[in-house]
């Protein structure tokens, strides 16, 4: 490969649409956008991250090897967070439904 | 000059050629970072079962963390990164004098980032907001009125996985201040040259890493709970 020369110009680009969206997320954040407001959030984080990944990180310039490498670290990651989350979250006597603080729709 | 380096200095025996030895550190560092997403990945998913189960407590426990200190830590690190990218760029280049300048810079923006968390961390000290003996957590009345259930003892929770999971990420960047000023003095030495600079592109790799993690802890831990 002898390794792309990635211009210094794709790096201020991505610099300051990183900036931009800093600042989304943060003005997002103050408006009350109900449940919305953590989608944005995370969708945000995700975009960031892919730009950081793919022109900080050369993975848009690196061999196939090393893309599926990173695919798979995130593909085990979801796997953790999902299957965690769906085990917790289905079970109704560690208190997510009908008791605590657990379920919003209790304060209705 | 490092100019003057040929490829057979650096070119390990068991490799091919500069091409293979290159993907194959790259590819080194990156399993290495895969651990690293598993590493903090279980922090992530232990503060988002701790959430929804205590989600009015977690929500204003979140709400008491000033904002404005955290967003600015976030573009203070954006800048390292991009100060660590144009160091690789150097680097690849050549150039020894702007990629020494470019490996300061990042260390010294890593170190506004670390001084504005020594900050936030003080002042979690002066409100008792540290997990242990003196943890207390006050609930206002607006506060009350705004989250119904929330408990002090599960607020201790909050804040045991913030200090957690921000110490976490400041103990990578103390290692990545090591690895840095370790750059700095090869690098002014002339160790690197466009035909070698892998340890450059590997830090650079591992410095962006902890770029990301905290991409996240920014919206996780401060932002999300804002209204509700």
């Amino acid at each position: 490969m002898s390794e792309h020369i990635v211009s210094p110009k794709i790096y201020v680009l991505v610099f300051m649409a990183l900036i931009i969206f800093t600042g989304l997320t943060y003005g997002i954040a103050l408006i009350n956008l109900g449940p919305f407001n953590a989608i944005v959030a995370i969708t945000i984080a995700m975009i960031k991250t892919l730009l950081v990944i793919l022109f900080f990180m050369h993975v848009k310039y690196s061999p196939k090897m090393t893309k599926v490498t990173v695919v798979s670290g995130f593909f085990f990651l979801l796997i953790l967070v999902a299957l965690s989350l769906t085990d917790y979250i289905s079970r109704p006597w560690a208190g997510y439904y009908g008791g605590g603080s657990a379920k919003p729709a209790n304060n209705k | 000059m490092s100019d003057s380096q040929t490829a057979v200095h650096v070119l390990k025996h068991h490799f091919r050629d500069m091409e293979q030895q290159n993907e194959t550190s790259s590819f080194g560092m990156w399993v290495f970072l895969v651990t690293e997403i598993m590493f903090f990945g279980g922090l992530f998913c232990a503060y988002l079962i701790y959430r929804i189960l205590y989600f009015d407590s977690f929500a204003a426990a979140s709400s008491t963390i000033d904002v404005k200190w955290g967003a600015i830590n976030t573009v203070v690190l954006i800048c390292s990164s991009l100060t660590m990218a144009l160091a690789v760029h150097a680097a690849q280049l050549g150039k020894r004098k702007v990629l020494v300048g470019f490996l300061i810079a990042t260390i010294m923006l890593g170190g506004v980032f670390l001084g504005i968390k020594a900050k936030e961390y003080h002042d979690k000290f002066v409100e008792h907001h540290v997990p242990g003996p003196s943890f207390h957590f006050e609930v206002e009345p607006e506060m009350a009125e705004k989250f119904h259930a929330i408990d002090p003892a599960k607020t201790e929770i909050f804040f045991s996985l913030y200090f957690l999971m921000t110490g976490l990420h400041a103990t990578h960047m103390v290692i990545g201040f090591g690895l840095l000023t370790w750059l700095v003095i090869a690098g002014s030495k002339g160790k690197y040259s466009p035909i070698y600079y892998s340890p450059v592109e590997m830090v650079g790799l591992y410095w962006h890493f902890v770029d990301i993690v905290w991409i996240w802890l920014f919206p996780l831990l401060y932002l999300i709970s804002r209204h509700h």
